[in-house]
């Protein structure tokens, strides 16, 4: 393996940990609510810019990291419960109508709280890149990833061992049998939206040193996400990993050997190809009903 | 009345789907809903369970008002329904079927004892790392029974759990229905397998047209002509 391709690799698994972490906030909404939240990307926004402001401000960074995402995980909740629920019972499109507006307020309303400038984060452990093989990868790089793989464990974990995660699980698979066995589907919702927001924040967070931060960061990294979420095959989170990882990659290898012109198109590229050969997605729910 | 239905009426937007329904359930007892195709069997049904809005009347549950209660409220009341078609989580394993019948019960975080449910169904004992999915059409019916009994029910309601079975599950089903009867589960059963459902119920009642009819014992019913002529094919 040259040390080129190499460095193309590290930059792609990067970018695509961001990708799966905002694609499985796609999926987790989705599961719960066939919804998908195009709010998503506005959670990485919140992230990466309250931490921005709060360091800023003085306060230590793991204290900044925690507030931030304290406060997505709020606007999460706040989102789910102010603008999805007291439009229950609409449709589908409706409530990704919705979302959209929430997405575009939540932007405006980043650039009144915040500003309108680009910010930089300062790398958490130093910016002395570490050599593997000829390739550099930066510490940050190793935060990111360690993100993601503390992030799917811990998600696996939730979803197969515990029974929120269970239920959450139940109530995409079938809401009606849920509500029967007792399970509250709208509280099953508003926790698919803090989940989400958490994601979204942790990697708007982990990617603020590598990718200036700014109020509309979320529209790209939202779009990305929903990539990963849908390359993946929607309403299966762990496929959205897969989903953006493979995104991440195909995307610097593009910049790197082609041009970094074509590196947007490849995600929608990919898209495409998936959508028309395997409609579910790579990793698309399999029906498994038999009558 | 462990179970208190009074002129309930409901409506899938403006097609009226019931009117005037009366119906009870006392303790112990198991009580048929019998009637065609189309006649609102389901639908009384999901009324109960709190899945479908009733648009008039009152259903009464241990005394209490339930008519607008959130359905997983009422599972908590003790209120546990077998949907028509089963309605399994089938991409999930039978045991994590099983387990979340028992969302609601205050140990269900700690313990799924699933030993009466596997004595009840042995089968499903062999079959708890498949997915549910996967499984006959019996065998499904008996996770979906047995996710229901997990919530330590009250009442049990059973929507037409003979459907889609053979002759002989069918009367492996009808079985099980009676034991569990036996055993103190108060049932609430609906069945287009009039003659079946009649033979096993104390009582009976026949919904036409969104509407209940008749009643009586289930001995009544089955002698009764406009039954016999409607619902026993004789
Ligand atoms: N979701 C729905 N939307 C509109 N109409 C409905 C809906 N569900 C049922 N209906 C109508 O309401 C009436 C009663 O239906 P329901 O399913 O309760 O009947 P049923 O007695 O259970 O029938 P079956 O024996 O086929 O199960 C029928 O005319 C049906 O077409
Ligand atoms: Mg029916």
């Amino acid at each position: 393996m040259s040390a080129q391709f190499l460095q193309f690799l590290f930059s792609g698994i990067t970018v695509g940990a961001i990708y799966a972490l905002v694609g499985v906030g796609f999926s987790v909404i989705y599961n719960s609510s066939n919804v998908i939240n195009f709010a998503q990307g506005e959670f990485v926004m919140i992230g990466g810019m309250a931490t921005v402001f709060l360091s800023a401000a003085g306060v230590p960074l793991p204290l900044a990291i925690i507030l931030a995402v304290l406060a997505a995980v709020i606007i999460g909740y706040l989102v789910e419960k102010l603008a999805i629920e007291p439009a229950k019972g609409s449709s589908v499109v409706n409530l990704i109508i919705i979302t959209i507006g929430v997405s575009i307020f939540l932007r405006g309303l980043a650039q009144v709280v915040f500003d309108r400038n680009f910010h930089s984060l300062k790398a958490f452990s130093g910016t002395e890149p570490i050599q593997i093989a000829g390739a550099s990868i930066t510490t940050q790089s190793l935060w990111v990833i360690g993100g993601l793989v503390i992030a799917t464990l811990v998600l696996g974990w939730f979803f197969n061992r515990t029974l929120t995660g269970k239920a959450m699980l139940a109530t995409s698979y079938n809401k009606d049998a849920a509500k029967l066995v007792g399970i509250n589907t709208g509280r099953i919702l508003q926790l698919s939206f803090m989940i989400a927001a958490f994601l979204g924040a942790v990697s708007g967070i982990l990617i603020a040193p590598i990718a200036l931060t700014y109020a509309n960061v979320g529209v790209m990294l939202g779009l990305k996400g929903f990539c990963a979420a849908m390359v993946g095959g929607l309403g299966n989170p762990m496929a959205a990993i897969a989903g953006g990882l493979l995104v991440g990659v195909a995307e610097a290898l593009t910049a790197g050997y082609l041009s970094s012109a074509y590196k947007d198109a490849v995600a929608f590229i990919i898209i495409l190809l998936v959508l028309f050969f395997m409609p579910s997605g790579l990793f698309g729910r399999k029906e498994v009903d038999k009558v | 009345m462990l179970l208190e239905i009074k002129s309930l009426s409901a409506s899938y937007g403006s097609i009226k789907a019931l009117f005037d329904v009366n119906i009870e359930v006392a303790e112990g007892e198991l009580v048929t809903l019998v009637g065609a195709n189309g006649a609102g069997k389901t639908t009384i049904m999901k009324v109960i369970s709190g899945i479908q809005r009733a648009s008039g009347g009152s259903v009464e549950f241990a005394g209490k008002n339930i008519t607008r209660l959130a359905a997983e409220k009422r599972v908590r009341l003790g209120i546990s329904q077998v949907p028509e078609g089963r309605q399994l989580f089938t991409p999930m394993s039978v045991h994590d079927n099983l387990c979340l019948g028992a969302f609601t019960r205050n140990d269900a975080n700690t313990k799924c004892d699933l030993d009466e449910i596997y004595e009840q169904f042995p089968i499903l004992f062999e079959r708890k790392d498949q997915p549910a999915g996967t499984l006959s059409g019996g065998e499904q019916q008996m996770v979906a029974i047995g996710r229901a009994l997990m919530a330590r029910p009250k009442l049990l309601l059973l929507d037409e759990p003979s459907m889609g079975l053979s002759p002989l599950l069918v009367d492996q089903t009808f079985a099980t229905i009676k034991k569990l009867a036996k055993q103190g589960t108060t049932i609430f059963l609906v069945e287009q397998n009039a003659y079946m459902a009649l033979s096993i119920a104390d009582r009976g009642y026949v919904l036409e047209g969104g509407h209940t009819t008749i009643s009586g014992t289930g001995d009544e019913l089955m002698s009764d002509e406009r039954v016999k002529n409607a619902y026993l094919g004789v």
